[in-house]
């Protein structure tokens, strides 16, 4: 008998086109609505169909939001799982499925409980009904409620009509007859405590977190090329056009993208482009001219490996110098990272402000882990996001570029007031026109590029110390890696160790170098040259003593960052 | 040249300081269109802050800088998907597109053609010397072959653009191409470009008298033609008209009325208001979580 207790994760394996999402889907629907904590997340192969693409889910007694390597209960839909994920598995790890599905070289090593899915299927009517009897199956172990189970295939399947609703439905209730049943034969015991809390909590991936956040914040326009793993905050943005009444408008190119979004900012609209590195690199000539013309514009850059095309379905955070230093001559960019979902629905709403605000750039680096990722949490609270417009009117004489002591010029837009708004890449005079002159120029660049860098500085919100403030060693992560540091640490359980995340990367408050006096520090990045503790080197001199760096296009897991940092520290 | 201005002008006179210092050439032919311009604006009875004139990088691109109107000088190529932008986010602007030929045709070729797919409701008016002014004389993609310039000192071999044509065969909304230097002619023609509903290309003959020495105010005169009784809704004819080469045909050549880009986008099916003005719908926000918690 295998047990597995308080917090179970669970892979599924399978060919793209198989089905797993519906596996996926219909598990943690039933699961989170049965009360217990789950978390998922997805690795695929650039391919459409074939490959091989694993889900993990955690299911917990409490909240768990980060990525393990252990696999507790594998589930094959395809011969080449096994090998795929052979390094995640261990003597607990229970094969739970088909004798096919498993390779030759793995029978009698691995753990295996056969479970015929595909002659519980046919019995139902056809092959088709393998993916919910899985589910089923898997939601039995946990003797989840059956009603959710009903309740998402009616909505799911709903328009396929009541034979087909019912077909699932009776494949959903044979995989969960037999999952109760592996339970009290003592096959597998599986012991998670519900909380009752969960039931009315969301569901949400970091697609949507970055998507719905944007139409807080009053996003009404949305350009893009598709490029994954951005595509997703596109699709979610078209998705909603209709119903939120906003610009959804699939161009030419990324350059066409992010000028467009430009056009529509001069204007007055709150405009974002969704993008990854590669559609980025193209962005850049239009970055510089926001910087010039200080012409606001959200991005939503979800990283990916590079150079060029890399990895295109894998993660990385291989951007954030890009997205420092793109576009030429001096400007200042505001850049964010949400380590949360929470964070990325607040966040992203208020990239709109600060746009609208400072009239800069406003980068937000996702990546594919993080738009993949999903797990339950309290709703976010819809009446904080805040909505800040700073349109003024243009009062005859209106000067687009008027030189102020904060760096900041009013903003008009055109149609609004009596006056003229001019907008300009070249260098210009208050009122927006060309100029060469030499004393108007220097104080045009000082206006950018240090008043009103300093200005975003003095606002910019400090990064959040989880942990003492005394702690010996400082462990810094950024963006994603948030949740895995944070349960890497708990798990380590040390009092002298502290984590600093930092979900907004750049412009840095100075006070910010506080945190690093006297202490010992880690940096964890998904990227080989720890771009981030660059950053700090160059903004504050910190010393980064130890750099742990993951670069294989895959994300770190809770193991990997807590061996590693043992092996640091002690 | 002795030409009526019609009253009204003085409203698109600027007088930002910056805007007294032209950085035209003597002689040059985009002080014609400027003027054009400006009367087209006028007669239409339009208000300076109801237009919007986005440019992208070139000589003829500094014009949002001597007239006065909203404006916006952009990068070199990238003024209609801007222009675009600026018309979705609000169509009650009357938007217009304005570079060179290098500007629109080489660096902005592709926004173009997909731009006439998206028929937004703008004007692009392509200020066409054969030539790359700014630059100083190298050549455009309509330079004539054989002109010999300091960057292709063996004369250029490489086959025109023939815009019209190209506009024509992608079936764009409102295609026309004019002489500056014909005042009344051209005036009327940007006008109807401007009415018209959806994207109207004007392709604008002008001479460089810096750099083109071929394509000069004589030889436009000589080597171009007022169409008449040419039926514009005719696409077949108006596509014959189009690869005529010399004398070149100038006139409105196509008219093809239909539905424009911000006529479809969902933003404007119940709610005519800028976006400029909306705010964020939060209760949509709040339906989506909870329908999230199910
Ligand atoms: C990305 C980029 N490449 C090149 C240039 C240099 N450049 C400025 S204007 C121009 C061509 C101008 O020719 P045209 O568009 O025909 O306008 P004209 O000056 O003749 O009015 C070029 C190549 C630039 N500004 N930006
Ligand atoms: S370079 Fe040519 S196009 Fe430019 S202003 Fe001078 S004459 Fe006109």
């Amino acid at each position: 008998m295998t047990e597995f207790k308080g917090d179970v994760s669970i892979v599924l394996g399978g060919a793209a086109g198989q089905g797993i999402q519906t596996v996926e889907g219909i598990l943690t629907y039933a699961l989170k609505k049965s009360g217990y904590h789950v978390y998922a997340n997805k690795e695929y192969m650039s391919r459409v169909r074939g490959g091989i693409n694993t889900t993990e889910i955690r299911v917990s007694s409490r909240r768990v939001r980060a990525f393990v390597k252990r696999i507790d209960i594998l589930v094959p839909f395809k011969q080449g799982v096994l090998s795929w994920v052979e390094d995640r598995l261990d003597e607990n790890t229970v094969v739970l499925g088909e004798r096919e599905n498993v390779e030759e070289s793995f029978l009698g090593k691995v753990n295996l409980v056969e479970v015929p899915l595909t002659r519980m299927a046919l019995e139902t009517g056809s092959q088709l009904y393998l993916n919910t009897t899985a589910a089923g199956l898997i939601v039995g172990l946990f003797h989840g409620d059956f009603s959710a189970i009903e309740e998402y295939i009616r909505k799911r399947f709903g328009s396929k009509g009541e034979n087909v609703v019912r077909k699932n439905i009776e494949a959903a209730k044979k995989g969960y007859d037999l999952g109760v049943r592996l339970c009290e034969e003592g096959t597998i015991r599986v012991e998670v405590e519900r909380d009752e809390s969960v039931r009315d909590e969301v569901l949400l991936t970091g697609t949507e977190a970055v998507g719905i956040g944007a139409l807080a914040g009053g996003m009404n326009f949305l350009s893009f090329y598709p490029m994954s793993p951005s595509t997703g905050v596109s699709t979610f943005a078209a998705q909603h056009a209709e119903e939120f009444e906003i610009v959804v408008e699939q161009v030419e190119d990324e350059i066409s993208a992010i000028n467009m979004a430009l056009g529509a900012w001069y204007a007055g609209a709150r405009a974002m482009v969704s993008t990854s590195g590669g559609g980025f690199a193209l962005m850049s000539e239009a970055i510089s001219l926001a910087g010039m013309a200080e012409n606001p514009v959200v991005v939503h850059l979800a990283q990916r490996p590079g150079p060029a095309t890399g990895l295109p379905t894998r993660t990385m955070q291989g951007d954030l110098n890009l997205v420092l230093y793109a576009g030429h001559g001096d400007f200042p960019r505001i850049i964010l990272a949400p380590g949360s979902l929470k964070e990325a629905f607040y966040l992203t709403a208020e990239a709109f402000n600060l746009a609208d605000k400072y009239q800069v750039p406003v980068i937000i680096l996702t990546d594919q882990y993080f738009v993949d990722t999903y797990y339950n949490l309290p709703a976010p609270d819809v009446e904080k996001v805040k909505f800040e417009r700073h349109i003024v009117e243009a009062k005859p004489g209106y000067r687009r570029y008027e030189l102020t002591e904060d760096g900041i010029s009013p903003r008009a837009v055109p149609g609004y007031g009596e006056d003229v708004v001019i907008a300009n890449g070249n260098e210009h005079d208050e009122w927006g026109d060309v100029t060469e002159d030499a004393e108007l120029t220097i104080k045009m660049q000082e206006k950018r590029a240090i008043k009103k860098l300093e200005t975003i500085k003095r606002n910019a919100p400090l990064p959040k110390l989880i942990g003492s403030e005394n702690a010996e060693y400082l462990v810094i992560a950024w963006g994603s890696t948030l949740h895995v540091v944070e349960e890497a640490l708990q798990k380590l359980g040390r009092e002298d160790v502290a984590l600093l995340h930092f979900s907004w990367l750049y412009p840095l408050n100075p006070e910010t170098k506080k945190f690093f006096e006297g202490k010992t520090v880690i940096a964890v990045e998904n990227n080989i040259t720890g771009q981030f503790a660059e950053l700090l080197k160059k903004e504050f001199g910190v010393e980064v003593q130890h750099k742990v760096l993951k670069y294989d296009g895959r994300p770190f897991s809770v193991e990997e960052v807590l061996e590693t940092l043992k092996g640091v520290i002690e | 040249m002795n030409v009526q201005l019609p009253t009204g002008r003085e409203l698109f006179e600027p007088k930002r300081p910056g805007s007294q210092d032209i950085a035209w050439c003597p002689g040059c032919g985009n002080f014609g269109i400027r003027n054009i311009l400006i009367s087209a604006l006028a007669e239409l009875e339009l208000k300076p802050t109801e237009v919007a004139i986005i440019s992208g990088i070139g000589q003829a691109a500094k014009m949002p800088h001597y007239i006065n109107a909203n404006g916006y000088h952009t990068l070199h190529g990238r003024a209609i998907p801007i222009a675009t932008g600026v018309k979705a986010a609000n169509p009650q602007l009357t938007v217009i597109a304005e570079g060179g030929d290098g500007d629109m045709y080489a660096e902005g070729g592709n926004h173009l053609l997909h731009a006439i797919r998206r028929n937004p409701d703008i004007t692009v008016l392509i200020h066409d010397n054969q030539i790359y002014g700014l630059t100083k004389g190298q050549a455009s993609p309509t330079t004539m072959p054989g002109m010999k310039t300091p960057t292709q000192p063996w004369g250029v071999f490489e086959e025109p653009f023939n815009p019209v044509a190209l506009a024509i065969a992608l079936d764009a909304s409102f295609v026309a191409r004019t002489f500056m230097g014909y005042f009344k002619e051209s005036v009327e023609i940007i006008k109807k470009a401007i009415q018209h509903r959806g994207l109207a290309i004007v392709d604008i003959l002008h001479p460089c008298v810096s750099f083109n020495k071929v394509n000069t105010y004589a030889w436009y005169r000589e080597h171009t033609y007022w169409m008449e009784d040419h039926d514009p809704y005719d696409r077949e004819a108006a596509f014959r008209r189009a690869i005529e080469r010399d004398p070149l045909p100038l006139g409105i050549f196509y008219i093809n009325e239909k539905p424009t880009f911000e006529d479809q986008v969902p933003a404007y099916r119940n709610d005519r208001t800028p976006l400029w003005k909306r705010e964020p719908k939060l209760e949509l926000v709040k339906r989506f979580f909870e329908e999230k918690k199910l």
